[in-house]
């Protein structure tokens, strides 16, 4: 096979999937739904196997516009990972009556999503960052509105599409600047130009990306959609939106700010610096006053997304493997909590959001409250779980850079956090029981709320060592 | 005779409108996906613009690039919000405000 070719196997296997799923749809209907999940879910294993041949070690492709090492390599395994699992959990949410049946629409346009968001970590070029991101998040726009009859859905889509829009158009503004200031869009000549010296056009360009970037991973001050969205969209999509296009995103600008502006760290650090401490503390004291446990968890992503920015601000090769350290550490836990959110039904069987509606499920579900405890304690950085040690990943490669206020204000602000994660636990714990919850988990939810819970348990360590190296490797990629 | 710099500014004040557009606009969403192609042309004529400047094709491509998306992109904006309109029989901007926080 082409050897350009060969690299980019996986969005190969995805996008092929993702067609040929379409007309299996077209074809089937309605009833082909299960199926078609399952199929996705074997494309995506299929994407994921074709990650270990050149596709993770085969360098740049078609003259450097795209790129196959192991940092996406990595990137994308929690990409397929985590997509895969968005699939999984939703048939379960769409059959307790709420209203819209699921579609077959919905494996495949996750298959589209995953395939725009690995072009977006493979992107070595500002073309292909652009048509990535576009893949990526157009598909995500119809998934938010994806419950047609639900005002709430609707009203998610709508704000998620002219945000995003925006967003994309605040990033291709800085692209245009980019690309006419450098006079190429390529990253390895980019970073040359920055390299050259100062530029007031560069400059702005630089702003004018990161700016739209950061709406794109919910960074503050451009996090406004992200509430609304996380509560409007179905629960099983938020579970996406919260994991795998977050990864994407922060993937993308690792390597833009490392690859292609990695001359201009001085200049791109202010920014990243700024977001990650406004992120971290909005997102505490924000979630503070929510009764909704969607909303919490949306703030909760954005005072996470904070976190990971600490490592990204470090701009080392160290900063980067605890970014993806954190990555990976913050998608486990994210998924376990949603899917726990999942589990969230009241006695017709209907979803429910309210936080005031967990109490008391330690006596009712003590297992289920167990592995919420386990997931919020761990969001929250308590040692003994394994949240922790991504806090102290990122906090160790900001103070080995030099960063020792940011790290100091970081921890600070953390324990802010820590507040509303212990409320939830409080809930569950201590307040009078409610009414119960009906039904119970199916068994491979069930078996992915114990293993999630497992491994960000104490247990988990086993796995800490294993995924330093890997980490580490994928950063060093970069640089 | 126009030069680099007159494009330059017009594009600016192109995006400049198209972002008010958005945040400004509290009554039509038909004038937010108006104002978001707004944007989109103003960066494809820097992308023209830069083009014809630096001698170099990528920025045209680009440009061709930022159509076909936005076409891609108008399609699934009135998709949304014509699913919008069925739920709540209103397209206003003030009164998409069933989620508050």
């Amino acid at each position: 096979m082409n050897a350009d070719l060969s690299m980019t196997l996986p969005e190969l296997v995805l996008a092929v999937g993702a067609i040929a799923l379409m007309l299996v749809a077209a074809w089937g209907g309605q009833g082909s739904t299960r199926m078609l999940s399952w199929a996705s879910v074997a494309v995506l294993i299929g994407a994921g196997i074709a990650l270990a041949g050149p596709a993770s070690s085969g360098g740049a492709a078609f003259g450097g516009l795209y790129r196959a090492d192991a940092f996406a390599a990595f990137a994308k395994v929690l990409i397929y990972g985590a997509s895969a699992v968005a699939i999984i959990i939703a048939p379960r949410f769409f059959a307790a009556g709420t209203g819209d049946d699921l579609r077959p629409e919905y494996p495949v346009l996750i298959l589209l999503s995953a395939a725009g968001m690995g072009m977006m970590v493979s992107a070595g070029d500002l073309l292909t960052l652009y048509v990535g991101l576009e893949l990526q998040s157009l598909a995500a726009y119809v998934l938010a509105s994806f419950m047609r009859r639900d005002t709430r859905s609707a009203e998610a889509g709508l704000k998620y599409f002219v945000l995003g829009a925006l967003a994309s158009g605040i990033l291709l503004y800085g692209i245009s600047l980019v690309y006419g200031f450098s006079g190429t869009t390529l990253f390895s000549s980019i970073a040359t130009a920055y390299g050259a010296g100062h530029s007031l056009g560069l400059t702005f360009g630089l702003v004018f990306v990161f700016a739209g970037l950061a709406f794109k991973i919910s960074a503050v001050p451009f996090h406004m959609w992200t509430p609304d969205v996380y509560e409007g969209a179905p629960t099983p999509v938020t579970a996406f939106f919260a994991s795998a296009p977050k990864v994407a995103a922060i993937a993308l600008s690792v390597r833009v700010a490392v690859e292609a502006m990695g001359p201009a760290t001085d200049q791109w650090r202010q920014i990243v610096i700024f977001a990650s401490l406004a992120s971290i503390i909005f997102g505490a004291v924000a979630a503070i006053g929510q009764t909704n446990i969607k909303r919490l968890l949306a703030y909760s992503s954005i005072n996470n997304v904070g976190f990971v920015l600490v490592g990204l601000a470090a701009g080392t090769p160290e900063g980067v493997a605890a970014t993806l350290f954190y990555l990976t550490i913050y998608v486990v836990m994210t998924l376990g909590s949603f899917i726990i959110v999942l589990q969230m039904r009241d006695a017709e069987g209907q979803p429910v959001e309210s936080i005031a509606s967990l109490a008391g499920l330690s006596r009712s579900r003590p297992g289920l409250a167990l592995a919420m405890m386990i997931f919020m304690l761990s969001l929250a950085g308590i040692p003994p779980l394994v949240g922790f040690f991504a806090k102290l990943a990122v906090f160790t490669a900001a103070v080995h850079a030099g960063l020792y206020p940011l790290a100091v204000a970081g921890f600070a602000a953390s324990v802010i956090g820590a507040y509303y994660y212990l409320r939830v636990v409080k809930v569950m714990y201590f307040d009078a029981p409610g009414e119960g919850y009906s039904g119970r988990a199916t068994p491979i939810e069930g078996g992915l709320i114990t293993a999630m819970a497992v491994a960000m348990s104490p247990i988990g360590w086993i796995a800490l060592g294993t995924l330093g190296v890997w980490t580490t490797t994928a950063a060093k990629a970069l640089f | 005779m126009i030069g680099l710099t007159h494009y330059l500014v017009v594009a600016a004040i192109l995006f400049a409108l198209g972002v008010f557009g958005i945040i400004a606009n509290r009554k039509n969403l038909i004038v937010m996906l108006m104002a978001i192609e707004l944007i989109l042309l103003a960066v494809n004529l820097n992308f023209v613009a830069f083009s014809g400047y630096l001698h170099d094709l990528v920025g045209q491509v680009f440009a061709m690039f930022v159509l076909t998306v936005a076409a891609g992109e108008a399609a699934i904006g009135l998709a949304i919000l014509v699913i919008y309109f069925r739920a709540r029989g209103t397209i206003a901007v003030d009164d998409a405000n069933r989620m508050q926080g």
